[in-house]
């Protein structure tokens, strides 16, 4: 199927959870990535279970804490 | 309150802009925005801000000037090493522009002072370096309803997004609660390059500007995205406002302000990154 990571087309494999998608884009610190699939917000503690399907939009929101 | 020859002068590309106009420069000359940290988002903010004539600008910080900002901290020269950055920065500001009232605030913004800090002003944009900061910032701004400009940088990359409270998404709305403390790497663990915090500090000095003079669209309900090694922009929708969040939300379960800690490396050297 074909979904869009962070503004790109991709083709993964059907049944492709939040958390195999983290993994296989090499997110950094995975732990504290906010996830929008299709400009909703999911818990984190559903990265397991939620399955993505054919022409999900997903965005990773990284924390940026620097500044000063 | 008529321009002075001068101020014509000084303002005339502002003036001559359509969505500006003598109205505009009226209203940044009446406007106060507080600036909170002199760093690397603070610095190129606070000097674009006192160029364009906002009335009063507030800053906030509690350090002093150290070497190894000045790689980034474009307000402050090697001259102000050791100098209070708030100190520094005042007096370039009020040298760029005589127009500009200066108030500074040699503290730590904490639950105890931030809402007092921030009800004066207009408009708050946050340059500090650290989470707790910045969460307390969002809250306050939230519970106050004070406009904001949150960003922040890390190696080649930043982030910001504005915040209208009733009107888009808060920072909680992203990010429920601060990473655990040392989860995340600092500016200092990983390094920034100096140039993040002038493209990312001058895009809160625009909407600063924007807001103030009503000019196009502010970034509300959108998180703006930079990679400098990709050379790419991105601007994220963001979902609504609130839907859950602890603090932005109808209903929220925060309604005090909370100090979350330091990271202990941080906490020993006074928040200095």
């Amino acid at each position: 199927m074909k979904i869009t990571v962070a503004g790109e087309k991709k083709d993964v494999k059907d049944g492709l959870t939040v958390a195999e998608l983290i993994v296989q884009e090499e997110v950094e610190t995975p732990e504290y990535v906010t996830v929008s699939i299709n400009e909703e917000f999911i818990k984190n503690d559903t990265f397991d279970t939620y399955v993505l399907q054919d022409g999900d939009d997903v965005e990773f929101l990284y924390f940026m804490g620097g500044g000063r | 309150m008529a321009f002075t020859n001068e101020q014509l002068e000084r303002y005339s590309r502002h003036i001559i802009l359509k969505e500006v106009g003598v109205k505009g420069q009226k209203k940044l000359l009446n406007a106060k925005v507080l600036i909170i940290g002199a760093g690397g988002l603070g610095s190129p903010a606070a000097l674009y801000l006192a160029a364009a004539g906002v009335g009063t600008i507030g800053i906030a910080d509690a350090d002093a000037v150290d070497l190894s900002n000045l790689q980034r901290q474009v307000i402050h020269t090697t001259n102000d090493v050791g100098r209070k950055k708030v100190d520094s920065a005042a007096e370039t500001m009020r040298a760029i522009n005589p127009d500009v009232t200066v108030n500074t605030y040699h503290e730590y913004v904490t639950s105890a002072n931030i809402l007092d800090l921030i009800k004066d002003y207009d408009f708050v944009i946050d340059g500090t370096d650290n989470f707790p900061a910045k969460f307390l910032i969002n809250d306050a701004c939230v519970m106050a309803k004070k406009p904001l400009s949150h960003a922040g940088i890390i190696r080649f990359k930043g982030q910001l997004t504005t915040i209208v409270p009733g009107e888009g998404p808060c920072y909680r709305c992203i990010f429920e609660t601060p990473p655990p403390k040392d989860a995340v790497p600092t500016c200092k663990e990983a390094g920034v390059i100096g140039a993040m915090g002038g493209v990312i500090g001058s895009l809160q000095a625009m909407e600063a500007i924007k807001y103030i003079t009503g000019a196009g669209d502010l970034l509300v309900g959108y998180l703006l995205t930079y990679d400098a090694l990709k050379m790419e922009f991105r601007k994220i929708k963001l979902p609504p406002r609130g839907k859950g969040c602890a603090v932005c939300s109808d209903e929220p379960t925060i309604t005090e302000l909370i100090d979350y800690e330091l990271p202990a490396c941080e906490l020993k050297q006074g928040n200095e990154e």
